[in-house]
């Protein structure tokens, strides 16, 4: 049995010298240059040449209803049908309550959006639209660009409250680009940062802009980045690691993966800028097996970048090397928390670590690391790009940039939504989310993930702002809000919440292992009427020692539903104990499949 | 067996090899981690089969014994629950004549729990062989369950 220092591919590489200031500014074109310029005719072919551009929105969420249907139907349609014209299965826009979604962007630059596309109707909207130039007025939803007098009677698609208040950053090319065409996010601005970085700017001026930028971690901890990574950068260590985690196990949050599935190459760049800022030599990008999209989609990304020399020896000409691969983990919740993360990459069981040691001294195989959630080190190109000034100059005082916000259940407008920091919760639900979906009022939303609160109509003015959430009760967290109507049972959604709970508990810690399971009995009882008047100081008594023994958030956060709960639905959770209110659950009688299990 | 194994643990690409690693390759290969497969990434990784097996036994998605011809992932997440999730996993139970996860008596479709397959917005959520299906009802669930274990929806 070998240490983990045999592991086949712990690496030994020599570090590069560091970088002083690079560049390459008299050799003319520089790589980047040349780069530049073949994503720019890339472009122009795409956006301004004869042919017109289909652009189906793909994503794990399109591919759900249907979107590679649609666009093999929309290939063979321009086939038979001879037009000129591109057929690309692009990012998907987020708006995907509207999926599958197509649009046609024609040779004079006008563009018409379809939403909810059925396969079979590719050939009309090939024949009429890009063949004879009209296009389908009454199945499209809006239009952007041509030459300023509207498509019919369309809204521009910026003109839709649902785009017109979002501000895009991390999601900026979201319903634009391939994702897995290299040319189309540089043509678009990417690797900008990255270049500057390289020939402009010393790795600490960077770590000082993000700092400067108020730039903070998007896992749900909220701790700055910026000094995060200062942690790691002064150590000397031949070998340092920066982790990317994309462990997004929260049920109702979907913007790591889809990030990465739609937009690889931010977070590459993102990474191989947070790996020069910290003096770092190999990067990781950690994500569950089985997620077939977004693997596929980071994978062809890294060896993209690689073949474009963003990546390996000397990246860019400049003295900084780095390289990256992706790391499977096994279905395991926990292996999000940040050392479970570093023993999955070890290939270990996903327990948390005693801290100290801190990751930034000895974290992935004992080496200096540091870690970032996808979402974090999304934002880091147009930071650089743009400067600390212009990122702090959106959202809060205390949390500047935006949320990107997931929603699901009885919403009108599933999706995801990039908004600025500041924007009420009931701005997101009703102006972008279109209200509950069902003429019924909304009740109860499961805010930031299953360890983190359910909030009340009361709350709904609060700012999306980690402050002001955390004073309400919930959290930012993964970004995720399911919605509930007022048919939602409280005490039904929150044995359904610690049901994944005890699920997902990874067994270390008996307090966590043993408290998520008396605490699904007991509320496994409200729900089936069979409650006794004991059990809810019992509840709160293993909510006390879990967050007290616990190692990591899992235990320690795992009271937070139920706390939340009775601070907003108190009166409703008392009925049921006393039996005042008739068995949850959806089949009247409070029973529920429970996949209850221990880790052995 | 073993051959094919040793095979899949030697043709892994990445550059970090670890037991989870290959205990993934091997499943993404042949469906589950039969016993051999135990032993081999033991030998492969310098470990121990114990150690192996608290690896094998910790992570959900690995199984150990032979899956159905298909398999059907129900997601039973929080955001499909409170879109009707217990009914699309009490249809499919049905029709695939099952009371837990694990396989139809014909052997042809493996029911497995998922806690989130990552399209909540299109919920509630299955998976055949990984292919996501969303906005499903009871109804359409268990005809799905059907078809594939090739009887009339």
């Amino acid at each position: 049995m070998g240490s983990t220092d045999n592991y086949p591919a712990d690496p030994e590489y020599q570090r590069p010298p560091l970088p002083e200031t690079t560049g390459n500014t008299d050799q003319m074109p520089t790589i980047f240059e040349e780069l530049q310029a073949r994503a720019a005719k890339r472009w122009d072919e795409l956006t301004s040449g004869e042919s017109a551009w289909i652009r189906v929105g793909g994503g794990t969420s399109g591919q759900a209803v249907g979107a590679d249907a649609v666009f093999d139907a929309f290939k063979s349609s321009v086939e038979s049908t001879g037009v000129n014209a591109n057929v690309s299965m692009v990012s998907a826009m987020g708006l995907m309550y509207l999926e599958p979604q197509v649009d046609v962007l024609m040779p004079n630059g006008s563009r018409v959006f379809y939403g909810n596309v059925e396969p079979e109707e590719a050939q009309t909207i090939v024949e009429q639209h890009v063949k004879n130039g009209e296009p389908l007025i009454d199945r499209a939803y809006a239009y952007s660009g041509g030459d300023g007098s509207g498509v019919g009677n369309l809204p521009e698609l910026s003109s839709l409250p649902m785009v017109a208040l979002q501000h895009r950053i991390a999601t900026r090319n979201f319903g634009e680009t391939d994702p897995h065409d290299l040319l189309q996010y540089v043509a678009n601005g990417g690797y900008q940062a990255l270049n500057r970085a390289l020939t402009e700017m010393t790795p600490e001026e960077i770590v000082d802009e993000v700092k400067a930028a108020g730039l903070r971690g998007r896992g749900g901890a909220a701790f700055p980045a910026g000094v995060k990574w200062s942690f790691l950068a002064p150590s000397t260590a031949p070998v340092k690691y920066v982790l990317c985690n994309c462990e997004e196990g929260d049920p109702g949050a979907f913007n790591d993966k889809g990030i990465i599935e739609n937009d690889p190459h931010t977070l590459v760049e993102g990474l191989i800028i947070n790996g020069y800022a910290t003096r770092s030599t190999h990067g990781y990008i950690f994500i569950r097996t089985g997620h077939e999209l977004p693997i596929e989609s980071v994978r062809k990304a890294i060896a993209a970048a690689y073949e474009a020399e963003l990546l390996g020896k000397n990246i860019l000409g400049s003295d900084f090397s780095f390289d990256m691969e992706v790391s499977l983990t096994g279905d395991s919740y926990v292996a999000g928390e940040e050392t479970a993360l570093m023993e999955a990459i070890e290939g270990k069981r996903a327990t948390p670590r005693f801290k100290p040691p801190f990751p930034a001294a000895a974290g992935l195989w004992q080496k200096p690391t540091n870690i970032n959630n996808v979402k974090t080190l999304a934002y880091v190109p147009e930071i650089v790009r743009n400067g600390s000034d212009w990122f702090k100059s959106i959202g809060t005082e205390t949390t500047s940039g935006t949320a990107i916000v997931c929603l699901s259940g009885h919403i009108t407008y599933p999706g995801m939504y990039e908004v600025p920091m500041g924007m009420t919760i009931r701005e997101v639900l009703e102006k972008i989310g279109g209200g509950v979906s069902d003429g019924e009022r909304i009740k109860v939303l499961q805010a930031g993930g299953p360890l983190n609160g359910l909030l009340g109509v009361e709350a709904f003015d609060t700012m999306i702002d980690f402050d002001a959430m955390s004073a309400a009760g919930a959290s930012i967290g993964s970004g995720g809000i399911i919605v509930g109507n007022e048919t939602t049972d409280v005490v039904d959604l929150l044995r359904s919440l610690i049901a994944f709970n005890q699920f997902e508990s990874c067994g270390k810690c008996f307090p966590c292992r043993l408290g998520n399971t008396h605490m699904l009995e007991i509320l496994d009882r409200m729900c089936q009427n069979k409650a006794k008047s004991a059990d809810l100081a019992l509840l709160e008594r293993v909510g006390t020692s879990m967050k007290a023994g616990s190692l990591c958030g899992h235990g320690q956060l795992g009271f937070n539903p139920i706390a939340s709960a009775l601070k907003y639905f108190g009166d409703e959770i008392i009925s049921t104990l006393a039996g005042e209110i008739a068995p949850g659950g959806v089949y009247g009688d409070g029973t529920m499949i429970l996949p209850t299990r221990t880790r052995p | 067996m073993r051959e094919q194994i040793r095979q899949i643990l030697n043709s892994q690409e990445q550059p970090t090899v670890t037991v989870l690693s290959s205990l993934i390759a091997v499943q993404d290969s042949i469906h589950y981690l039969p016993d051999e497969a135990i032993k081999e990434t033991a030998t492969f990784c310098g470990s121990t089969i114990n150690e192996v097996w608290s690896v094998a036994s910790f992570y959900t998605n690995f199984r150990f014994t032979a899956p159905g011809e298909k398999t059907l992932d129900v997601c039973w997440g929080p955001s499909c629950h409170i879109l009707g999730a217990q009914q699309v996993l009490d249809s499919v139970q049905s029709a695939l004549e099952v009371k837990e996860e694990g396989e139809s008596p014909d052997g042809k479709v493996t029911l497995k729990y998922n806690t989130c397959l990552g399209a909540c917005a299109q919920g509630p959520v299955i998976a055949v062989d990984h292919h996501l299906i969303g906005k499903q009802t009871a109804e359409s669930a268990a005809k799905i369950a059907r078809e594939l274990r090739g009887l009339d929806g």
